[in-house]
Order: C-alpha cells, then sequence, then structure tokens
C-alpha cells in the first residue's frame, strides 16, 4: 500500500506525543542503523530499531503498532550509548510502550495465558510483561 | 659519434629489480660497443645516485649517458641537468625505459624480462650515438592573458592575473558578465546572498585598468603557441548606439514582441528589445535579432520611432577584433540539463529545475522573492524536491555525480522553510553529498531545525492531479511506498558542459572527454592544465563544481599564467621536425596531417615549412612524407634503422 505522508501526519498528535514523552525530536536519528547493529534483541524484533525510528519521522503509527519490536526491547540502552547522534532511542521505545498502555492497549492478554504458568509466573514478572519497563 | 658511453640502471627498488635481472644486465651491457662504464643503483633519481653518474661523466670521461630506469615523463629532464651539470649537452642523455615498457607488463616473466630490458638498453645506446647537440629554442612571450567565459570562473582567474599586474582579455558570450552565478538566490553553507558576493567583484573588473572586456562577443579562431596566441574575436552588434542611448527605456514599452526571459529561466517574459539583468554588468539595453520583426522579415520600427536620441542601429555589423596573448584560460562553465529529457518528470508548469526555483528564491527574481509558484501565483505549501534528476542515471543521463545538487537542495529547502515558514519541503535523495567544509552540519540543520523531511529512494512517478501534483516515490528507509501530494516540484537537474564547448576545446586543440568537459592534462598531478602547453582550466568547464572549488580551480589556472609570465622567456624543445628542401616536392601532405598547425608550404618556393616554436616533434608528417624529405632532429632515419638492426637482430 502506497502511504501518503504529508504535514498532518509528519506532524501528528503521535509524533507531538512521541517528542514530548522521549524529550527530544526525531529529526537527528539519520539512518545509520548502528541501533540495530547493537541491539541484542534484534534477532527477535519483526522490525528493526532504525525502522522504528523512521517509522517515527514519517509518522506512520499503525506499523509501529503492528509489530512486536517495543515490547521486545529489553530497554538494555545499548542504543542510547552508541548512537552518534545523540538520540536516546530506549526513550523513544518507552514512549511508544507508554503511549500504547494510554489507549489501554495490553500487549499480554491474561486470558490467553495458561493457568499453570500464571501459577508458577512470579508477580513481578506479570506486572513486567503488562507494564514492561513503563512508569 | 659518441664514443664514449655510461649506462645507468635503476632498480627502482624492486619495481625493475625485482623483474629484471639487473645485475646480469649490467655484466652484460659493459661489453657493448661503445661503452665504457655501467652500474646498476637502487634509486638512481636519489641524489647518490646522481652523484653516480657525475663521477662516472668525470671520471671516465663519458660524452654520452644512458639512463635505464622509468619513463621519460618522470626523469628525463632530471638526468639531463645532471649531465649539463658536468658540461654535457643535455641531448648527449637518453632515457631506455625499462619499467613502465619491461618490468611492469612482464612482471612474471623474469628471464623474458631481462633479455627485453637488455634490448631496450642496446637500441637506446644506438640511438645515443648518433644524438647531434642541441639548445632549446628561445620563442618571444605575449605577457597578456585571455579568459574565455566571464562567469564566477573566468572573473576570478582574470582578477588574479590582472592583479599580479598582466594585462587580460575577457570574452564572454552573453551581454553580461556574472555566468550563473547571478541567478542563485544565495549560498551554502553560509546564506549569502550572492549580490553581495558578486556585486563588487564584477564592479572591479568593469573598473579594472589591466581587463578588457568584450561581451556579446566569441573566440571566432585561435593559432599560435604558448606565448604567441593569436585570437580573433568576434563581437555581436547590440544595435543600440551606446553613446546616445540614455537608458530611458521608452523602447521597452514600444516593442511589440514579447517573450521568455533567458535570465529567469522563462519564468518572467522579456520583449526583443531588452535591459540586462539589473545583477549584471554591464548594465545597457540590446536588441535580440533572433527574436525582433525588424530582423525577421516586417517593416517594425517601432524602438526607433521613440527613442528620443536616435540610438536605435539597426544597421550596425559583426566586428571582429585581434589580439595576440600568451596563455588562455578555458572557463566556458556548464548548463542544466533541460528537464524536458524526462517526460515523467517534466510536462508540468510547477514541475521546475533548480536554476528556476533559484530565480523564485532571488528577491530580485520574477516574484519578488515571494515565493509563488509558476501556474497560479499560489504560494505553495508543500514542495517537493528530486535529486540525481539525469545524474548517477546512465540508462537516462550520466554516469556522473553532478556534486552540488545536493547542498543547493539543502540550501533551497532552508530558504523555502523561512519563507514560508508553515510549509514543508521533503527531498527524495539517493545519498546526500555533502562533502565540504561546514556542508555536513549545514544539512543537519536544513533537517533538525527547518525540519526538511528527506527520503531515500527515486522518485518514480510525478503526475498532475486537480491542484496538485502526485509524487510517488519510495524511503527505502522504511521500506514502504510513498505518495506526497505537492504544489512545486524542483528537479536537481544534471550539470552538464555548456554549450558550445566542445567546437571551441576543437579550435584550442584542447581535448574534450565522452560527456563534453575539457579534460585535464593528469587527473591528480596537473588538475588546471590541458595537454596543449599555455592553455588552463578553471571552474565547472572541467567538472561539476561548486563555488568554492571554482574559485580554487580559477586561482590555480591563474597561478599557472601568473608563473609562466614570471619568466623572462620561453624555451621550446628542440627536436623538431625539419624539411629537406632539396628533396621536398611542396605537396602539402605534411602540413594536412600536423595536428599543430606547425607547417605551411612556402608558396614561392612550393616547400614545406616548420615552425620550430609550434612543432611538437611527434614525428607525425616524416612517416607522412612520400618523398622522405621531413627529418626530425635527434630522431633520423639513420638512429631508426640502427635501433631496428638491434631490436630485431635476434629473429632475422
Amino acid at each position: 500500500m502506497r502511504v501518503e505522508i504529508s504535514t498532518k501526519r509528519i506532524y501528528s498528535d503521535f509524533v507531538k506525543k512521541v517528542e514530548e514523552i522521549n524529550g527530544q525530536t526525531l529529526p537527528p536519528c539519520y539512518q545509520c542503523g548502528k541501533c540495530s547493529a547493537g541491539c541484542p534483541m534484534s534477532f527477535a524484533m519483526e522490525l528493526l530499531p532504525n525502522q522504528i525510528i523512521r517509522l517515527v519521522q514519517l509518522g506512520l503509527e499503525e506499523d509501529i503498532a503492528k509489530s512486536n519490536t517495543i515490547w521486545i526491547c529489553a530497554s538494555c540502552i545499548t542504543c542510547s550509548l552508541r548512537c552518534p547522534r545523540g538520540v536516546d532511542l530506549a526513550r523513544v521505545m518507552e514512549a511508544l510502550r507508554l503511549i500504547t498502555m494510554r489507549k489501554n492497549i495490553d500487549h499480554v492478554k491474561i486470558s490467553e495465558i495458561p493457568q499453570e504458568t500464571i501459577a508458577e509466573l512470579p508477580q513481578l514478572a506479570m506486572v513486567g510483561g503488562f507494564r514492561k519497563l513503563t512508569a | 659519434m659518441l664514443k664514449r658511453i655510461g649506462v645507468f640502471i635503476c632498480h627502482c627498488g624492486l619495481n625493475i629489480a625485482g623483474t629484471v635481472d639487473v645485475k646480469r644486465v649490467v655484466e652484460t651491457i659493459k661489453d657493448y660497443p661503445g661503452v665504457v662504464h655501467a652500474e646498476s643503483y637502487i634509486y638512481m633519481c636519489s641524489d647518490p645516485g646522481q652523484d653516480l653518474v657525475r663521477r662516472a661523466i668525470r671520471e671516465k670521461g663519458l660524452d654520452g649517458v644512458v639512463m635505464a630506469n622509468c619513463s621519460p615523463s618522470m626523469h628525463e629532464k632530471t638526468f639531463r641537468n645532471v649531465v649539463a651539470k658536468e658540461g654535457l649537452n643535455p641531448y648527449f642523455c637518453e632515457v631506455a625505459n625499462i619499467r613502465e615498457h619491461c618490468s611492469w607488463p612482464h612482471e612474471h616473466e623474469k628471464e623474458l624480462a631481462t633479455k627485453k630490458a637488455l634490448l631496450i638498453i642496446e637500441t637506446t645506446i644506438e640511438k645515443l650515438k648518433r644524438n647531434m647537440e642541441l639548445t632549446p629554442m628561445v620563442v618571444p612571450l605575449h605577457k597578456r592573458a585571455l579568459v574565455i567565459g566571464g562567469g564566477i570562473a573566468g572573473m576570478q582567474a582574470a582578477l588574479d592575473i590582472a592583479s599580479a599586474g598582466y594585462e587580460v582579455i575577457i570574452v564572454e558570450k552573453l551581454p553580461t558578465i556574472g555566468g550563473h552565478a547571478i541567478q542563485l538566490a544565495g549560498t551554502f553553507p553560509t546564506l549569502n546572498r550572492v549580490p553581495c558576493l558578486m556585486a563588487p567583484r564584477m564592479a572591479e573588473i568593469a573598473s579594472h585598468p589591466k581587463i578588457k572586456l568584450y561581451t556579446c562577443a566569441e573566440v571566432e579562431d585561435i593559432s599560435g603557441y604558448v606565448g604567441n596566441f593569436a585570437v580573433k574575436i568576434k563581437t555581436k552588434p547590440s544595435y543600440i548606439n551606446e553613446e546616445r542611448c540614455n537608458n530611458c527605456e521608452l523602447c521597452l514599452g514600444e516593442c511589440p514582441v514579447t517573450l521568455p526571459a533567458e535570465f529567469d529561466r522563462g519564468l518572467s517574459q522579456r520583449k526583443a528589445i531588452y535591459l540586462t539583468p539589473r545583477e549584471a554588468i554591464p548594465q545597457k539595453l540590446l536588441i535580440d535579432p533572433g527574436s525582433c520583426l525588424h530582423f525577421n522579415g516586417n517593416e517594425c520600427h517601432a524602438c526607433e520611432e521613440i527613442c528620443p536620441t536616435k540610438a536605435i542601429d539597426f544597421l550596425q555589423q559583426e566586428t571582429i577584433a585581434e589580439e595576440v596573448v600568451g596563455a588562455i584560460v578555458v572557463a566556458t562553465g556548464y548548463e542544466i540539463w533541460d528537464k524536458m529529457n524526462v517526460p515523467e518528470y517534466a510536462s508540468d508548469p510547477d514541475v521546475i529545475d533548480g536554476l528556476q526555483f533559484e530565480r523564485i528564491l532571488s528577491p530580485s527574481g520574477p516574484t519578488g522573492g515571494e515565493i509563488r509558484r509558476p501556474s497560479d501565483g499560489k504560494v505553495p505549501k508543500e514542495v517537493v524536491f528530486i535529486s540525481c534528476v539525469g545524474s548517477r542515471d546512465p540508462e537516462h543521463g550520466f554516469t556522473y555525480c553532478s556534486r552540488v545538487c545536493c547542498m543547493y537542495i539543502a540550501k533551497q529547502a532552508v530558504l523555502y522553510s523561512r519563507t514560508v515558514p508553515e510549509g514543508q519541503a521533503y527531498v527524495f535523495y539517493m545519498d546526500i553529498r555533502s562533502d565540504s567544509k561546514g556542508y555536513e552540519e549545514f544539512v543537519k540543520r536544513a533537517v533538525e531545525e527547518e525540519r526538511v523531511l528527506y527520503l531515500r529512494g527515486r522518485v518514480s512517478k510525478v503526475f498532475r492531479d486537480g491542484d496538485k501534483i502526485k509524487v510517488w516515490g519510495s524511503d527505502t528507509l522504511s521500506g514502504k511506498s510513498i505518495e506526497i501530494a505537492a504544489d512545486l516540484v524542483i528537479l536537481a537537474t544534471a550539470m552538464t558542459p555548456s554549450e558550445g564547448a566542445k567546437e571551441l576545446a576543437r579550435k584550442l586543440n584542447v581535448t574534450v572527454d565522452a560527456l563534453g568537459f575539457l579534460t585535464e592534462a593528469h587527473p591528480k598531478l596537473r588538475p588546471v592544465e590541458t595537454l596543449t602547453t599555455g592553455i588552463y582550466l578553471a571552474g565547472t568547464a572541467q567538472w561539476p563544481r561548486d563555488i568554492p572549488d571554482t574559485i580554487s580551480s580559477s586561482s590555480g589556472a591563474a597561478s599557472k599564467v601568473i608563473s609562466l609570465f614570471s619568466r623572462k622567456e620561453l624555451l621550446h624543445e628542440p627536436t623538431v621536425a625539419w624539411p629537406d628542401e632539396e628533396v621536398c616536392s611542396g605537396c602539402g601532405i605534411c602540413a594536412s596531417i600536423c595536428a599543430y598547425h606547425a607547417i605551411e608550404i612556402d608558396p614561392k618556393r612550393r616547400v614545406a615549412r616548420v615552425n620550430e616554436a609550434v612543432c611538437e616533434g611527434c614525428g607525425a608528417c616524416i612517416a607522412a612524407c612520400p618523398s622522405g624529405a621531413m627529418r626530425q632532429k635527434n630522431w633520423t632515419a639513420m638512429q631508426f634503422f640502427e635501433m631496428l638492426d638491434v631490436a630485431t637482430g635476434a629473429y632475422v
């Protein structure tokens, strides 16, 4: 599908929200890919970390929502430390998770977790599964 | 005949010695007839190596020297100077090229290479034996320069040469100097306004006592050689008596012909009689005979009738001026590729090229500095830039990168964003090439401060959709196919050599590449010279360049001219052709074959006459002469026969 890029999209409420929560604008990212190159979890991600940033730059919220990336992110902040442009990608991931959760969208569906697993899971893991590292 | 020859074999590190058995060569060659000394050394061109040669000349009383080393284009001069220091005539030193002609191409055939090195040295010894004592010729040097092209490159070269105290003649095809630079709205990365940049320089040229300016002029013909070029300059008439014209501009209102103005690249209109652009120098009125009704079979005298000072003169004729100069700087500049070459981009009035957008951005442009699109004068809110239109596209345009587009797009996007703060600029690009001082930072500022959105990918289609122009492209970074509904599309079309540059190059006897850019003498070491001595290159006539690179290359060319002019006189190689007048029948085949126009036939005596100062000693006339009358100094038939005897001895 061809997507229409316009000022409406690249300055959408979604983009503004991401920038507001993570505390910095995103144009500095020049898509070198170093974040994805060093990400220890990228093997399990449907979209690479740099692609997530690109999609935010283009305002393509739906594509981010469809992928598992922000939930696979372990918030190890390797990407943030290595970024040559000073983009704190771990914070961007966090912002994206927050935005999703504020819409009451759960990544983990409790009803789909087998009873036995729930019985064995520590409560902390349950909370973590819901909220990741979000405040 | 030389009888006491020394042979010096260079190892060139392992370049030669790694392939050729230099020890064996020394052992063999020292017994060759006429050779009284042979030795080898790791680097003959080094100081100790040169000392070996000098000592041997002194101690062994050598009368000739064969240097077996690299190509004569590298070190012939070095070693000729060495033997001259010991009192020998420099032409008693010859180079046997056993590197480029032997060790390099035969790296894997050591035995054969050694044999070939010996043969090369032996043939050179045979040539040297029959060399004559020669002295370089002194040719006169006219310390005036011709600069072809009055754009920013030609202006810089002219100012540099003139400020060194030499006269300069500028020939400019258009009515004004300033070239494309005065069309620009601003510069990157400093965003200087162009009038502040150009106006003082143009004024300096117009008033400089050492600079003579020909506008509406072209080089009609050129002959001669370094130090002595005779140039014919054709000046087209303006059809205005400039002494009478008081620039009242009444004629402009009367002229019935209206056509697109070239300076604004068709975005404004002018009359057949028109005033040169405000940005340019000189400011004057002129009639364009191509569109003027009077010159196209009509009886129109509208301008003539209204003119209160009777300044219109339809009878003016072309004039030819003759000038003699010592050096030439070619600064013929560039054109940009016509957008019409890309049908899928170009059929819309709101799809414009980069120079057109410069005019729209310019405070003195067709819209008075307000950014309005050509079709309906609306302020465009979504603007798309497309880079590499024709560049890096061998299937539709050219293989090369035009070098300036990435940066001027960033500049235009910034100027646009500042003028239309609510507008958005998009740039489709393949790579962002920002490879000079402050350039990368400038692009980053465009992205971060002006929020120009860069999309990585070529555009596939541009088409009209009502009020909008739909741009279909791709963002390869996200893998998304993209559509933008734009109000204005700007194409960064390729930079190409200016029209007529090829033809001029032919007149000047300098080479152009397949694209029509002028070729330098050496891509690394002689970037501002041509292979024709005395002719130099400046600016974009040679290759796409931005303003600082153009200024550097122009100052480089000017410094070459100044260093040439700082000499008292010029020396010319004496190994030139000469006709044996007893044998020459005056058939003229030599004259027609000479690439340097060095030969003419004496009309009275019917024999060939060689202009020794022009002859480059290539030997073409000697090979062509049907009667064997043409000879060359130190390359006689006898020398060739002796060399061939040695070279082919093993095979006959």
